[in-house]
């Protein structure tokens, strides 16, 4: 179908986005890259009457490293991420998981921030942010507040932004010398949302690990060893059956994905 | 644009040529295509972005064009699956799929060929895994995919064995 009549804003800075969603309350929708809202409004599971198009505010887009750590913009396209040096050296999860969202047509539009502001908990880049403790920046009226990124995913498509608030950014700390990450998923067709996928980051210290595809929301098991969390599995993850799989599917397949995954990091993280 | 309209001004470039018109903001822009400057060439299938039949190149890179509002397009350079043919950027592609039977209906193709440009463009020499990969948002329900493989791989391949020469 088409989506349903709305009105369009095209703001050019933050302020201006801001005073539009304080103008239009609950009647407004952010649009950033689209690939998933503008889908939800063809099926009228979406239909807000007013956009606001965030896609020309350049203050939002990008990438930058400071000393403590990488800030992604939320505007910044899954294509950026997935192409860029500065990603793939301070942050090899996130390059890691990039080929496993969508296709090429889709992150050359799709947003980091618009994946992260709709918690589809089947979604790449929100686990990518709870295994690595990002905080993310969110603007309202009163300014800038920060969330981490295990606070900020409520449940789903739930997180802690209110009407009126604009996610900005996320920092993602620089991971420190001996860490390493692993990345894996499985789906029914490359690209698809997955049945059950899986970001880890860690060392010789310990492991975090964020599940995803087996919940509301990413899922974090920490634990001191990759067998640690091999063994915590079973009792710490709730999987629900949906169209693709049963919960006990679901739980097997995430066990099986997380011996497999997990294999890479042995050594760095024993 | 600071207000909420409901009917916007566009200004755009689509296959080399300047644009101009009024449309409802909910048009998406396969659609504007299609039916404001009858380029039926771009194609549309499933409305939610899954099958990639409305592919075309929005500012160089290819979009789908069913997840983008024309509104969206404002100020950008638009290439269609016309504009690729008219240029001939993507004549071999095509005399590829022919010579391989790479389409039966056709509906796919249009999109296929605009990734397909697309991957050629940026990664000249692609495995027929990296092919398969890329393609794996375009949905062709007639060829099975094995000789659309083929003939984007052939392409690959003599422009690869020229550039050596």
């Amino acid at each position: 179908m088409k989506a349903p009549r709305f009105a369009y804003a095209r703001p050019a800075s933050i302020a201006e986005a801001l005073a539009l969603l304080k103008e239009h309350g609950g009647d407004a929708r952010v649009l950033a890259g689209g690939q998933s809202l503008v889908p939800m409004m063809n099926f009228r599971v979406a239909a807000p009457k007013v956009l606001v198009d965030i896609n020309r505010i350049a203050s939002l887009a990008g990438i930058k490293v400071t000393k403590s750590f990488v800030r992604i913009g939320a505007l910044t396209r899954h294509v950026e991420l997935e192409r860029s040096a500065d990603v793939s050296k301070h942050l090899p999860l996130v390059a890691a998981a990039m080929p496993h969202i969508a296709h090429p047509a889709i992150r050359n539009r799709g947003t980091f921030g618009g994946s992260c502001a709709l918690a589809d908990p089947a979604a790449e880049l929100p686990a990518c942010a709870v295994a690595l403790g990002a905080t993310f920046v969110v603007a309202g009226k009163k300014g800038e507040r920060r969330v981490a990124a295990e606070d900020f995913f409520k449940g789903l498509y739930s997180t802690t932004l209110k009407e009126g608030e604009l996610l900005v950014a996320a920092e993602f700390p620089l991971p420190k010398p001996g860490y390493a990450s692993a990345f894996g998923e499985l789906a029914r067709r490359h690209g698809d949302y997955a049945m059950v996928g899986l970001a880890a980051h860690g060392s010789k210290q310990g492991v975090r690990v964020a599940f995803f595809g087996v919940g509301d929301r990413p899922k974090a098991i920490e634990a001191d060893s990759v067998d640690g969390i091999l063994d915590k599995v079973d009792s710490e993850l709730e999987p629900r059956a949906d169209l693709h799989a049963s919960a006990a599917m679901k739980l097997h397949l995430a066990k099986v994905l997380a011996a497999r995954v997990l294999k890479g990091m042995e050594g760095v993280a024993a | 644009m600071n207000a909420a309209l409901e009917t916007i001004e566009i200004s755009l470039t689509v296959n080399g040529e300047r644009v101009k018109r009024s449309v409802p903001a909910r048009l998406n822009l396969a659609d504007f295509l299609r039916i404001e400057l009858e380029l039926t060439g771009t194609h549309v299938g499933c409305e939610h972005g899954v099958c990639g039949a409305c592919t075309v190149r929005v500012d160089g890179e290819i979009v789908r064009g069913c997840l983008m509002f024309a509104a969206q397009a404002d100020g950008c350079t638009v290439d269609t699956i016309e504009g690729l043919s008219d240029t001939r950027e993507i004549e071999e592609l095509q005399s590829a799929f022919v010579l391989t039977n790479a389409l039966q209906c056709g509906f796919c193709t249009p999109g296929v060929l605009m990734a397909a440009q697309a991957l050629l463009r940026d990664e000249p020499n692609p495995s027929r895994e990296r092919i398969r990969e890329y393609l794996s948002g375009n949905y062709c329900r007639c060829t099975g995919y094995q000789a659309i493989v083929d003939a984007i791989e052939a392409v690959a391949k003599a422009r690869a064995a020229r550039s050596v020469r």
